[in-house]
């Protein structure tokens, strides 16, 4: 099995606006091995993949295939060398046939007469697919397919193409147990074929059971590489995955607990969340935690009434609210800022002032006019306060930084006068000092008693801020956890499913 | 040290506010009527007479007055394709309920309730039936001039009592033909709206990302619906002063409104994409086609050169634009 590797990738580093997200990452690959690259949200798996395939440069670090170094900057590119990624969304036009999709873009090899030789890439695919075992028809739309379906013509598609390593990210997260056995057999192919395959994964148990080498990456570096599975036990690799140190710039206010203003119960919606029952009290920091895809964002916008619910009862300060929608909601005194500023957040081609005042317009205006003087005052008041740096709330908040840009919203959902906040990934993608003065808001928040929600994939943070840490896994709550008993090895244990 | 800052401030948004003007969207559209009026100017005598210039206003009136509505829906991301079969459909509500011995600001009532009701009905289907505003609107084109026929047996409708006429078409206040005195008290409304209230705020806002408007609290869906409502008012309007001008109603009038209005729109600067633009702008887009078409006219070019060029300018204004903001 030992051999010398055929990919090297040294130093890699990559950064975007506010945050390094690889830092002198090393990484290599050998034949027929499947590596697997394990962290934390955020740690920086994601943009590994994307460097290997081509979606974004390296900042610098060098790429070698076969002892020479290659420049992948494009996806195009990435093919070339025989690289090919199986996204968890998947690159395939659900409305063409499970064949034509296989060889979209390589028509040219069934050239007959000018036309293309359907029934000869009907017989091609078929090929493909009976060597991975699998039972579709190429001939049928891939909209009509299962989600483990569509993988393996992911993976036709890959192999068609002559690709020698296939990037699988997060391949098992809509797959049930047998049809993740079927997938493993396919990597035991592909293995026995000669290709290798990068597969990342938050399940302990299927690195175990299907990887050669594991990589652990955590704050876009590289803590280690494990040259087997055997040398390690689940433990030491949580260890290894959160080992990081709460920040001790995040000062915790200690408050009193008040009355309590929120209590779920029973609220199910199916197939994105079920069972969720907890409470919140005045002046309280409540974390929820989990891995992306646990189901954490989903109940929030079902609480705050964006989305919809099966059953389930919520009770927000002494009412009832029934299934209703964020413009109820957010007049019953509950704000939610989402986890996704520029899509959900703001309005990019409106100024700073606008954007801060539309989450409650009726502070500012009367039914006929707005008042330019109350709103400019009470902007004035939230740039001041939460040092958002713009040369004038006029200003578009397109053309805001990150940082500034989540400032705004923080300030929006402040406008909004709420007894309730609910902060899905309040810091996302923003610098450690603005990172700072949002911790710092949202201390002042609960000794004025307000009660806060923070969904967070960044432990430090949760454990940092919270009184109380609720955490979910696969769709519903897994286990709830004292600020005093909390540690990080605690938190991911239960977040990973190996605490049980 | 806060001094200094402040300093900063005023002087970076004074220098903000000299660079708006510049980048303004209307910079580049006043410069090209400006040049369309000189170039005009020499090219006929008769085009800079205060009466050729009224005539332009009164020309462009009633494109004015629906592309106002039409700026609205496009402002909240949509589009509306049924604005010349509603102008005619309110106008044959008009003229038959005059001919009926209504009242003048009953019949006028009416015809603005029908208008009204066809915003409803493209608000509800835009908004919770989630059908693309070209499609809800481009069936209410058909839909709405399948009315108009019905109503009048596809005939004509004529001779108005003459007060209605003065009102609405032909009559002056002081100087000033009645449809611009019209057209411009329905600017002026909208203007306010759109730029003073919370609804005008909320337009905005769902055509620049109606989901952060939705989480934000705003009632998207009511909103869009009064939006909808009022550009079947100002088609209404139009489709009243079309009446009055022509002293007849008649159900195949107003074919080609909506592209001249959405014309009108979008070479003032308002983005098809939503949540961008100023009823200023579209003013400013209707009077660059009036007075392209008006010389033309003078110059006794043939109609067929005229849609040629209008065409290019249209394209033309739209291109410079986008050339400019261009990051």
């Amino acid at each position: 099995m030992e051999q010398t590797p055929f990919l090297m990738m040294n130093n890699i580093c990559k950064s975007f606006p506010g945050v390094q997200a690889l830092k002198n990452v090393d990484f290599d690959l050998r034949k027929s091995e499947v590596h697997c690259i394990l962290g934390e949200n955020g740690a920086g798996k994601s943009t590994l993949i994307k460097v290997l395939s081509g979606a974004l440069r390296e900042d610098s670090g060098t790429i070698c295939i076969d002892g020479q170094a290659v420049i992948l900057d494009s996806p195009r590119k990435a093919h070339e060398v025989g690289f090919a990624t199986i996204y968890q969304e998947f690159n395939l036009c659900p409305n063409l046939s499970v064949a034509a999709n296989i060889f979209l873009g390589e028509e040219e090899r069934f050239k007959k007469k000018g036309l293309i030789d359907r029934a000869g890439m009907r017989n091609k695919a078929k090929e493909y697919l009976n060597k991975l075992g699998v039972e579709v028809s190429p001939i049928a739309k891939v909209s009509s397919l299962t989600v483990a379906q569509q993988q393996v013509v992911e993976i036709s598609k890959a192999l068609s193409r002559g690709a020698r390593v296939i990037i699988m990210d997060e391949p098992t997260a809509a797959l049930s147990g047998e049809e993740v056995v079927k997938l493993f057999g396919v990597i035991r192919y592909l293995k026995e074929n000669g290709v290798s395959i990068v597969y990342i994964s938050h399940r302990l148990d299927e690195i175990f059971e299907i990887g050669d080498r594991i990589t652990v990456l955590r704050d876009g570096a590289k803590v280690r590489t494990l040259e087997s599975t055997t040398e390690i036990s689940r433990e030491e690799l949580v260890a290894l995955m959160v080992g990081r140190k709460i920040e001790d710039w995040i000062p915790k206010v200690k408050t009193e607990k008040g009355k309590e203003i929120l209590k779920v119960s029973n609220l199910n919606r199916d197939g994105v969340f079920h069972d969720i029952n907890f409470s919140l009290y005045e002046g309280e920091v409540l974390g929820f935690s989990g891995l992306v895809g646990s189901g954490r964002t989903e109940v929030m916008r079902a609480i705050f009434g964006a989305d919809p619910y099966d059953e389930g009862t919520i009770w927000f300060d002494g009412q009832e609210l029934k299934k209703t929608d964020p413009s109820k909601v957010i007049k019953s005194g509950m704000y939610l800022l989402p986890e996704n500023r520029k899509d959900q957040g703001l309005v990019l081609l409106m100024p700073v002032s606008q954007n801060i005042t539309l989450s409650r317009l009726s502070l500012v205006s009367n039914i006929f006019k707005i008042s330019g003087r109350k709103e400019k005052a009470a902007v004035q008041r939230y740039k001041e306060e939460l040092n958002i740096r713009t040369p004038s709330i006029r200003r578009l908040v397109k053309f805001l930084s990150g940082g500034n840009q989540q400032k705004c919203v923080v300030a929006k959902s402040l406008f909004s006068k709420s007894k309730l906040l609910i902060f899905d990934e309040p810091t996302r993608g923003i610098d450690v000092g603005a990172k700072a003065e949002i911790y710092d808001l949202i201390n002042n928040l609960v000794v004025e008693g307000i009660g806060v929600i923070i969904v967070s994939s960044e432990l430090p943070e949760i454990l940092g801020l919270c009184d109380r840490i609720i955490v979910m896994r696969d769709r519903t709550i897994v286990g709830e956890v004292q600020r005093e008993r909390a540690t990080q090895e605690l938190v991911m244990k239960l977040a990973l499913g190996e605490g049980d | 040290m806060p001094d200094v800052d402040k300093n900063l401030d005023k002087k970076q948004s004074r220098k903000d506010s000299w660079k708006a003007v510049l980048v303004s969207q209307y910079f580049v559209i006043i410069l090209i009527l400006l040049s369309l009026g000189i170039v005009m100017s020499f090219l006929s005598p008769v085009f800079l007479t205060s009466r050729n210039l009224l005539n332009v206003l009164l020309q462009t009136s009633i494109n004015i007055t629906v592309a106002v509505g039409v700026t609205m829906v496009i402002l909240t991301g949509g589009i509306d394709l049924g604005v010349g079969s509603v102008v005619a459909l309110t106008g044959v509500t008009l003229g038959t309920m005059l001919k009926a011995n209504l009242p003048i600001p009953v019949a006028f009532l009416i015809a603005v309730l029908v208008g009204a009701l066809t915003g409803i009905i493209n608000g509800l289907l835009v908004s919770k039936g989630r059908v693309p505003a070209f499609v809800a609107t481009l069936g209410m084109m058909s839909a709405a001039r399948g009315l108009s026929l019905i109503i009048t047996g596809g005939q004509s409708i004529y001779v108005f009592p003459r007060s209605f006429l003065n009102f609405f078409g032909i009559g002056y206040l002081w100087f000033i033909p009645m449809p611009v005195v019209i057209a411009a008290v329905v600017v002026i409304i909208a203007q306010y709206i759109l730029s003073q209230t919370r609804f005008g705020r909320y337009v905005y806002a769902i055509g620049g990302n109606p989901e952060a408007a939705r989480l934000a609290g705003v009632k998207v869906t009511l909103m869009l619906i009064m939006t909808y409502v009022i550009a079947g008012v100002t088609y209404a309007i139009g489709g009243t002063i079309l009446t009055a001008r022509l002293n007849s109603a008649q159900p195949i009038a107003g074919v080609g409104y909506e592209l001249d209005a959405i014309a009108a729109a979008v070479i003032g600067g308002t983005s098809l994409s939503g949540g961008v633009g100023t009823v200023w702008g579209t003013v400013l887009g209707a009077l660059i086609m009036g007075v392209l078409r008006n010389g033309l006219n003078l110059m006794n070019i043939s109609s067929y050169i005229q849609q040629v060029l209008i065409g290019t300018v249209i394209v033309g204004a739209v291109l410079v634009d986008r050339m400019r903001n261009k990051p």
